[in-house]
């Protein structure tokens, strides 16, 4: 069959900003997806609101909208683009629901837009429960006995028919979000009025439990003409119960037969069949332990995390294949990339084993809830490829990046077997560390399988790295024990450190014994075929099938995975570094560990080495590959870390050079350059005790500003107002970062301004400057940031544009610079300088037209900034106001605070773009999913201090026709200035209460403004509360203004724009 | 203890034995698949050959006898990356370690498995020796280079024909080496099933008036058992329908005078897709063969291709058009592998309905 005629123009929907739950492998698909679609001539329209995504470009669409994925925006687009075709399956849930709204407000007839792929009927099959079940039924698919609800009345009524415990699912919400497991009667009517409310259509699905049974998961495509195929199944080491999201996962499976394999692979092919899909699908089974029972969880027809782990466990690009098979093509007629010699239509063999390990935010939010359940918590993941499972799992450990390298905590070994056994019982992110721990304390792996439900030959593996370990701190080591070790990849500082050697003459005694790393290829195929794509991980013991060739050869360090204050926006611009090279004509090589991300696609670099990002593996490619240079400033803080080690192996860093680096990183050293600049920053110290930082902050007066030093996002970063605060904060950054110094600075409640820059050594380019929404305090991160800026006069632009030019001279840059400035009575200081590229790099690229990473990574190859065509200085302002906006995703980690501050806490951001600033503001908002005013009724909670400023605010809510509550205080003060307000009880008084008003599903909007007396408790629990009743909340006077000010203001028929013109 | 792999054209590979320890010559090929290990062990089409398993974790859920393709496992030896240290499944009878001692199997683990598949992936599949002895590779290197398996449908087969399955379809069902799937497969659908010897004569079918005749998978070279071609000569004639898999397929082909070939290194695998050419399908099929039909010599006035390999175009299957004949090089009886081509016992089993309603008037 060829490929369809019907098919010129097609819209592609993308997922939205980075939550938890909808992450990077969107991007990765969508971005895949796209090119797969330009490859056959397609005009491809994008829409998505998050600016930092690669799917983003003009180079991967050929109409690029960053526009609210709402209704009425997609409207816009589809009257003004006139697509002939719609590929709702590569934007997660979001672009799936937003399809089916398009189709239920008659917008896709209207416009003759057809739906290719996986059709909507097929949607709404999948997606409704109810529908679901009754084609379950009619295919004879088991699935667990469940009930919709509407009502928690009835989910009470049928949990008490099938017993506790229960599960309960919303419909239509990603990532489980408002789901949960309820043991009795109050757990059910808690989470289910929880997850009604968050359900798009206000329905839950009430489930029996088969928490405890074996989760597997398959990736099927099937094409047009009835063709099926498995890309690959995977296995949850945790079980049923547990997220899979946040489970540890394993591809191909391990504990199960032929015949349980089969069993499941033939019910997903007529499951897929049955629904008529026509691209990639999820299947998500539980499969009871000890029978051949199993039951159907969960279909998803779209691509999903786990089609991007499938696509990188195996080679195979399902995103790819599902944009060809939805333009009529089907499997037998697209060739395999990898082989070059097989087709699609093909099930990948596997000849190593993958280990996916979920990244949490627990140290973000070090006060949050570590449990583990049904709703997921992970911001990311990392994946190791290894011959044997031991070593992928210990791959995978440090690829997380937490200075953990084995599978030991300190703190976990003072337990108790008693203690142990409890923690065992107990689901959070420490378990594999409690299975060995108990291990180690000779708990029987027979009660660790009963306690954990985790099947007893992952214990034993668990096992096994334990007592390696156990010999190697017993010693002698052995050159037999040292490659066995190696094999099941223990780092050479983890043997240093268990054999008191050091690690110098580990790697000797290694090299003396010919015990060093070999790569394989990832080739889909188990080395039936010769592989032409070369995808490489590495292992110990076998032969060595990578190899380095003659060409100028660049190695780029990826960002690893994705986590708070380290995003995509790393992958947009090591991806770009990519391109760029290649486009100069060296030959690229990329390492990375997350496969969510596009970096991590077999074709984007020349050779891919998906490995953890830590010296010792770095070191085993540099081995094999010689590279001519590497390029560290794109890759976050991951690549940044390993600068030095690639100097001691001999790799020349190029771009600005590490020393530079460092002086912008050593407070002394910076404050030197500062002064030779003539620019102030707010004045500051250098401690390392509690009491050297208590002088200092009197030294300088509260408030001060207490952070690490060489971090990123803010980490660890607090406002201290008084003595206690210090002692508190320095207590929480020594747990952590101990040995860097820690800084003291003076606050100034400024406004915020940022700068990106390229220098070329001569001169610098800035292609405009960043104007942050809320005060300083708040992180870059978490604020607003408005291009250009409308608040800051024509005299300090120039001073920014001055301080840039000379900070990035003095500091010798070549390539990208980020600085950030705080602009108080009129002066400039400097608050922070980054030698390298940061989060708003996509953002500014894509609005001021700039391709930045391309332009610096060609002036870190040695072209000037003129040479590519582009003036020296500050670009002109564009007309359009683009304004980025954070989103976060704080109802999915219970027990988060979630008030902002200088640490940062959002997960992803999305972009509003106008020519006018209100209503590009208004589009913001609309784009992170608030749900603009209906209900007209808010809470606000303001403290002391803040009333005066608060004053002027409330009043314009007030007339704009909301009606405020507020408790006594803020009332009464609110009242005494002629703003009418309702007066509501504290959470300790009697009813009705906030939280009763919360819960009245009447309220629209909470403003608070926390403060740190006895009220903060309160003020947390509000906070909680709202975020878990899925209302919106600020917290920062600035936001609510910003926002009563576009609501008021912003044009009623907002503009479009194709940002692939500008 | 230590064990060796020694291969014809002087790769040895060193790793640790398990399962039996016994000395063995024999053909090598690998085995893509990444379950089904015991199915792969007990496939008496591995008759002569020993088999390397490219998945590297073999023996993690130990053996079920449910699982066994036939009661006496044929192949020669085992070479595995590693060998589980524990096996866990609530069906399990024993260790693979265990089964293989039972069933005097030797085997090796920590072998770079993958060098040794690229080895046969270039050389093709080739003769090689499982030892734990410590020789001098040139000493043994002749003996393995002059190995030849013969007699293997022989020594596979049945002595005795035994029915299995109760119905209102009588089967014939020649054992080559037949795998117990096959069986199966017509008894879930109500057939009386007769397995019979490979030796048995055409005429004894004849006189026996069977609805259907299915002719096994068995080992080795299909031109080997001329016996057998001989009296498939006389069948194919009779009007009874005939469904053939594997090495039947092979020996249908030969009776109908095509020629078969060795392959270069076969098809070993639970994912080698094939084509429908009737109706443009495409099913992912279980694989085990070094031989397969010469295209060319298909006399298209005999028969059509109905299923080529997706890969290769090697030819998957043919369709007999003045016979009730059909015969497949893949595996429908799946285990191991996929269940995606189970129709064709439906199709079967229609052929054979259509044959007894036509006798009957």
């Amino acid at each position: 069959m060829p490929k369809r005629h019907d098919i010129h123009k097609v819209l592609v929907i993308g997922s939205g900003p980075i939550i938890i739950g909808q992450a990077a492998e969107f991007d990765y698909a969508g971005t895949q997806a796209c090119r797969a679609l330009k490859e056959e001539g397609i005009e491809v329209v994008l829409v998505n609101s998050n600016p930092a995504t690669i799917m983003t470009d003009k180079d991967v669409a050929d109409h690029v909208y960053i526009e609210p994925l709402t209704v009425e925006s997609l409207t816009m687009i589809i009257d003004h683009e006139r697509p002939d075709s719609i590929l709702p399956t590569l934007g997660g849930q979001n672009g799936l629901n937003l399809t089916l709204a398009l189709e239920d407000a008659g917008v896709l007839l209207q416009y003759h837009v057809k739906t290719i792929g996986t059709d909507t009927a097929t949607i709404r099959q999948a997606e409704d429960r109810e529908l679901f079940k009754e084609l379950m039924e009619s295919i004879n698919e088991p699935i667990a006995p469940s009930l919709s609800v509407e009502h928690v009345e009835d989910a009470l009524e049928f949990a008490h028919a099938i017993g506790y415990p229960v599960v309960v699912r919303p419909a239509y919400t990603l990532g489980g979000t408002g789901g949960g497991i309820a043991h009795d009667d109050q757990s059910l009517h808690d989470i289910c009025s929880n997850g009604l409310r968050l359900s798009r259509v206000n329905q839950c699905l009430i489930e029996k439990s088969i928490a405890g049974w074996k989760e597997i998961e398959y990736e099927v495509m099937r094409d047009h003409n009835g063709n099926c195929i498995t890309v690959c199944n995977m296995e949850n080491i945790d079980p049923v119960g547990i997220h899979t999201g946040d489970s540890i996962v394993v591809a191909p499976s391990q504990t199960l037969g032929d015949y349980d394999y089969q069993m499941l692979r033939h019910a997903a092919f007529n499951i897929i069949s049955a629904l008529g899909i026509e691209g990639g699908c999820n299947v998500q089974y539980a499969l009871d332990p000890q029978s051949l029972e199993y039951c159907v969880i969960e279909v998803n027809p779209r691509v999903s995390r786990s089609s991007a782990l499938a696509s990188k466990a195996t080679g195979y690009p399902i995103a790819r294949l599902a944009a060809k098979i939805a333009l009529g093509y089907t499997l037998d007629e697209i060739k395999n990339a990898i082989t070059n010699k097989t087709y699609a239509s093909f099930e990948p063999a596997l000849d190593y084993v993958v280990v996916k390990i979920p990244k949490w935010p627990f140290d973000k939010f070090y006060d949050a809830s570590r449990q583990l359940g049904t709703q997921m918590k992970a911001t990311g993941e990392v994946m190791a490829i290894c011959d044997n499972f031991e070593g992928a799992l210990m791959k995978a450990l440090r690829s997380l990046e937490q200075n953990i390298n084995y599978l030991y905590k300190k703190d976990l070994s003072q337990d108790s077997p008693d203690e142990l056994r409890r923690k065992l019982t107990h689901t959070d992110d420490q378990r594999l560390f409690v299975i060995a721990e108990a291990l180690r304390h000779h708990i029987s792996m027979r009660e660790i399988q009963e306690l954990t439900k985790i099947d007893i030959w992952f214990i034993d593996k668990i096992r096994h790295l334990v007592e390696i370990e156990s010999r190697l701190r017993n010693g002698p080591l052995t050159p037999e024990l040292l490659l066995e070790a190696k094999i099941r990849e223990f780092p050479d500082c983890v043997i240093s450190e268990l054999t008191h050697m050091d690690e110098k003459s580990i790697r000797q005694m290694r090299i003396d014994n010919q015990i060093t790393a070999s790569f394989r290829p990832v080739d889909t195929c188990a080395a039936e075929f010769a592989a032409e794509t070369p995808y490489f991980y590495s292992m110990y013991n076998g032969e060595q099938e990578a190899s380095a060739n003659n060409k100028k050869t660049v190695m780029v360090l990826g960002s690893g995975p994705i986590r708070i204050g380290q995003g995509i926006e790393f992958d947009f611009c090591s991806v770009h570094c990519v391109w760029a090279l290649k486009e100069a004509g060296y030959d690229t090589i990329i390492v990375n560990n997350n496969p969510e991300t596009v970096s991590t696609d077999f074709d984007v670099a020349d050779r891919l080495y998906f490995e953890p990002l830590t010296r010792e593996d770095v070191q085993s490619i540099v081995d094999i590959e010689h590279p001519d240079g590497a390029i560290v400033q794109f890759g976050g803080q991951t690549a940044i870390k390993l600068t030095k080690d690639l100097m001691e192996m001999g790799v020349p860093i190029l771009g600005t050079s590490p020393d530079d680096v460092d002086a912008a990183e050593d407070r002394e050293r910076f404050d030197d350059i500062l002064e030779r600049c003539h620019i102030d920053r707010p004045h500051g110290q250098t401690v390392f005790t509690v009491d050297e930082a208590l002088s200092a902050a009197h030294d300088l007066g509260y408030p001060v500003l207490v952070r690490p030093s060489y971090v990123l996002g803010g980490a660890g970063m607090e406002i201290a107002l008084n003595d206690d605060d210090i002692v508190k904060f320095i207590g929480h950054i020594n747990e952590d970062y101990q040995e860097h110094p820690i800084l003291v600075d003076k606050y100034l409640p400024g406004k915020e301004c940022e700068v990106d820059a390229i220098c070329d050594g001569h001169g610098i380019l800035i292609p405009g400057i960043m104007e942050h929404v809320e005060r300083a305090g708040v992180h870059s991160g978490d604020s607003i940031s408005v291009y250009p800026p409308q608040k800051i006069k024509q005299t300090i632009k120039s001073q920014i544009v001055d301080y840039t030019d000379r900070l990035a001279k003095a500091l010798h840059v070549v390539g990208l610079i980020n600085i950030q400035f705080i602009v108080y009575d009129d002066q400039v200081y400097v608050i922070e300088v980054n030698p390298r590229s940061s989060r708003t790099i996509p953002y500014i690229s894509k609005v001021t037209g700039v391709p930045l990473v391309k332009v610096a990574t060609k002036v870190i190859m040695g072209e000037s900034i003129t040479d590519q065509g582009y003036h020296y200085g500050i670009l002109p302002e564009k007309e359009t106001i683009a304004i980025k906006m954070p989103v976060f995703s704080f109802e999915k980690i219970t027990g988060a605070d979630i008030s902002l501050g200088p640490e940062m806490k959002s997960t992803g951001e999305v972009l509003g773009i106008s020519r006018d600033f209100n209503t590009a503001l208004y589009k913001a908002f609309e784009g992170t999913g608030l749900p603009i005013s209906q209900k007209e009724n808010i809470i606000v909670t303001i403290r002391d201090s803040a009333k005066e400023e608060f004053l002027p605010i409330a009043r314009k809510y007030y007339e704009y026709g909301y009606h405020l509550y507020a408790t006594k205080g803020t009332c009464d003060y609110l009242k005494a200035n002629g703003i009418k307000s309702h007066q509501v009880n504290r959470m300790n008084e009697s009813s009705p209460t906030l939280i009763d008003l919360m819960l009245s599903n009447t309220i629209d909007l909470v403003i608070d403004m926390p403060s740190r007396d006895n009220n903060f408790k309160d003020g947390f629990t509000i906070r909680r509360f709202a975020v878990e009743a899925g209302i919106p909340i600020y917290t920062s006077l600035d936001t609510a203004n910003a926002l009563i000010n576009c609501l008021t203001r912003h044009k009623d028929k907002p503009d479009i724009i194709d940002i692939a013109t500008l | 203890m230590k064990a060796y792999l020694i291969l014809a054209d002087g790769h040895v590979f060193t790793g640790e034995s398990f399962g039996a320890i016994k000395e063995t010559i024999c053909e090598w090929v690998f085995n893509t698949s990444m379950t089904g290990y015991t199915e792969i062990l007990t496939d008496p089409s591995y008759a002569g050959q020993g088999v390397v398993m490219t998945y590297p974790l073999i023996g993690n859920y130990g053996v079920s006898y449910k699982d066994e393709e036939c009661g006496l496992p044929y192949v020669e030896g085992f070479v595995v990356h590693e060998l589980s240290r524990l096996s866990s499944h609530f069906n399990m009878n024993m260790s693979l370690n265990d089964y293989m001692i039972e069933n005097d199997i030797p085997g090796i683990q920590g072998v770079d498995t993958r060098a040794v598949t690229r080895i046969i992936r270039e050389k093709g599949y080739i003769n090689g020796m499982i030892t734990t002895r410590d020789y001098d590779v040139e000493d043994v290197l002749e003996r393995i280079i002059n190995y030849h398996p013969h007699d293997l449908v022989k020594r596979c087969t049945c002595h005795v024909p035994y029915k299995l399955g109760e119905g209102s379809l009588r089967v014939a069902l020649y054992d080559y080496g037949m795998k117990r799937s096959i069986a199966n497969e017509l008894v879930k659908r109500q057939c009386e099933v007769t397995i019979l010897p490979a030796d048995t004569s055409a005429q004894t079918i004849i006189n026996g008036h069977f609805d259907g005749v299915m002719l096994s998978n068995g080992p080795g070279d299909p031109a080997d058992n001329e016996d057998i071609i001989m009296e498939l000569k006389i069948l194919k004639a009779s009007g009874i329908p005939i469904f053939a898999i594997c090495l039947g397929h092979q020996m249908m082909a030969l009776a109908h005078d095509m020629t078969t070939s060795p392959m270069h290194f076969g098809h070993h695998g639970a994912n080698h897709p094939v084509r429908d050419l009737t109706t443009n399908r495409i099913y992912i099929s279980t694989q085990n063969h070094n031989y397969m039909i010469d295209a060319s010599s298909i006399n298209k006035t005999d028969a059509s291709i109905w299923f080529e390999n997706v890969n290769d175009g090697t030819v998957e299957g043919l369709k007999y058009l003045h016979e009730p004949i059909m015969t497949v090089q893949f595996h429908p009886e799946a285990h191991a592998g996929p269940l995606d081509t189970s129709f064709l016992f439906d199709e079967f089993i229609h052929m054979m309905e259509e044959y007894k309603d036509a006798k009957k008037t």
